[in-house]
């Protein structure tokens, strides 16, 4: 199988585990997790350097998933890598699970940081790069923001400070689905023109089709070649991606699920 | 190392630098006040150990919380404002939910912030750090137990909020006196009334012990030098014996330390008990002497408030 097969695969497959994750349960962060599925799956099946059998190796690539609320596609991610097994996905969110709405990584195996205050993750990504600068360690530090989170003051400090530090070790993404809890980004606070925002930080930045598995795959590879600079790559998404019932809604981020609307739109995702 | 006649900051620095040289996890995160505190001398030793954000004192958190999750051992540096409350989320999340160790320094706490003013007094940090689960919170009250307390610090899996004066202070310990994170030292004791004291609060106590004296009144002097995890067994075992307490403290006498002491008795030991600390004010510009004649922490305050709760007793 090709590489473009697989990831578009394995994309798939995340998406099934997602929805069947938040339909167990019959609600939950849909849209945030749906819109982020094909980085996952070039992250987890292509690019970084992990071992769900040693899953605390010093050496490994990392990934803060700034934006928490996107946990669910996570937990898919790990279970279909090999993290955990697939029964877990159906605790998500029960009493005493080690599977919460927001990532915990006291809680979950393979998680590299506690998230779910939107700003800070994305910091803590910056201080794990530095001390991979520090330490010239040859890893990487992935992060994943979101587009409402970008209206968060504390994005901006850990923006400035990284591009300053030249933070050559750090890859992060935007999830630009263009949709907050309360309605479009655009009329809320509007973050455009992201890209220019991010370049006078002094990134690297790039914009792409966030549902491109190759496009994916390929601008992280260039960003790793990227020297004195972090890397932003700007993921242009459709929120509830690949949930029938829900794309591109705002109404999407938290929502009841039913098995029904799990069913049809697993059928629909082929 | 010199721990008497030297503001604070030098003896803390000091310790930094020797602590870190046994210890290559230990890093310094700033935000744009290594002047104030003198951390440019742990720079000019270990600058590849010393990370400056600026004036962005989230991000100061945010990055140490990253570095400790990478097993470094972060020290961040601020004014007390700016170390709780300006960053009270992500200490709480970054650090304490997510069980890092990050060390967090707060100088110049409540009216030591002095020519600052009213907008760089924390009258409020105590309060806010000891509802998060898992801090400590460590107020020295001179280079000698700062300095014997310094390894358990470091020692301590968990994060601690110490509130450090950054200038001259008053020698209490003498140089052999033993100290337990977490535990109470007893400065001087005494049957008629018990006094615990913090920080600054405690030469103010002994002022207070002397006067009382004269007046035929034996008074035992505690030092707190952690509101959390409190000492409840130092507590009770001097309130069994006064059966009458005094709370000492530089900050608001909601929520510090007479807050946590009259918890401690409430539960184990009811007695008649008085709290001297800033009455629910917010802070403003001035020196020492008249801001602690101002918001009432004096050694005469402190006798008011132990002659009062001797009279309390009486009355029982």
């Amino acid at each position: 199988m090709n590489t473009k097969l697989y990831l578009e695969e394995q994309a798939k497959n995340i998406r099934i585990n997602t929805l069947e994750c938040i339909g167990h349960l019959g609600v939950g962060h849909i849209g945030g997790s749906m819109s982020i599925v094909d980085a996952l799956a070039v992250l987890y099946f292509d690019q970084m350097n992990i071992d769900p059998k040693n899953p605390k190796l010093p050496n490994r690539d990392r990934f803060v998933l700034s934006k928490g609320h996107g946990g669910p596609a996570v937990y898919a991610s790990l279970a279909l890598k090999g993290y955990f097994p697939m029964d877990l996905l159906k605790t998500l969110n029960q009493s005493n699970t080690s599977l919460p709405s927001h990532t915990d990584m006291n809680r979950t195996i393979g998680i590299d940081m506690t998230t779910g205050s939107l700003g800070q993750g994305f910091s803590a990504a910056v201080g794990m790069a530095t001390a991979v600068q520090m330490d010239k360690s040859p890893f990487y530090i992935y992060t994943m923001i979101g587009d409402g989170e970008s209206q968060e003051g504390q994005i901006w400090e850990a923006a400035m400070f990284s591009g300053s530090q030249k933070l050559d070790h750090l890859i992060a993404f935007t999830d630009y689905n263009k949709m907050q809890i309360d309605g479009e980004v655009e009329f809320i606070n509007d973050v455009h023109p992201l890209d220019k925002k991010w370049e006078a930080f002094n990134w690297h930045v790039q914009v792409i089709d966030g549902h491109d598995v190759i496009a994916i795959r390929d601008a992280i590879l260039e960003a790793k070649k990227v020297q004195g600079k972090p890397s932003m790559i700007i993921l242009n998404t459709i929120k509830g991606k690949g949930a029938s019932f829900c794309e591109g809604m705002a109404s999407s981020h938290n929502m009841p699920v039913s098995k029904e609307m799990v069913k049809e739109a697993i059928e629909r995702l082929g | 190392m010199e721990l008497r006649n030297r503001n604070m900051r030098d003896i803390y620095v000091d310790l930094l630098i020797h602590y870190a040289k046994k210890h290559p996890e230990i890093v310094i995160v700033e935000a744009d006040l290594m002047v104030a505190l003198g951390t440019t001398k742990f720079q000019k030793m270990f600058p590849e150990r010393t990370i400056n954000v600026g004036v962005a004192e989230a991000n100061m958190i945010g990055v140490a919380a990253g570095l400790a999750n990478m097993g470094k051992l972060p020290f961040t540096h601020t004014f007390t404002p700016f170390a709780t409350r300006r960053v009270f989320d992500q200490i709480t999340l970054s650090v304490a939910y997510s069980k890092l160790n990050v060390k967090m320094v707060g100088s110049d706490p409540g009216i030591m912030a002095t020519l600052n003013g009213g907008t760089h007094m924390s009258l409020e940090d105590v309060g806010l750090m000891r509802n998060v689960p898992n801090m400590t919170i460590y107020e020295p009250v001179d280079g000698v137990q700062l300095a014997a307390l310094f390894p358990q610090i470091i020692e301590h899996d968990g994060p601690v909020y110490i509130r450090l004066i950054r200038k001259e202070f008053d020698q209490i310990f003498a140089d052999d006196q033993k100290f337990e994170l977490g535990k109470a030292t007893t400065v001087a004791t005494g049957t008629d009334v018990s006094i615990f004291a913090t920080g600054i609060m405690v030469k103010e106590a002994m002022d207070a012990r002397d006067i009382l004296k004269e007046q035929g009144i034996s008074a035992s002097v505690i030092n707190i030098h952690a509101v959390k995890p409190i000492d409840v067994e130092a507590i009770v075992k001097d309130a069994l014996i006064t059966n009458a307490v005094v709370t000492a403290e530089n900050h608001n006498f909601i929520n510090g330390l007479g807050s946590a002491v009259a918890e401690v008795l409430v539960e184990n030991h009811p007695v008649p008990m008085e709290r001297v600390g800033i009455k629910d004010h917010f802070g403003e510009v001035g020196q020492k002497d008249f801001l602690m004649e101002k918001f009432g922490l004096k050694a005469h305050h402190i006798v008011d408030a132990a002659l009062k709760a001797i009279e309390r007793k009486k009355n029982k």
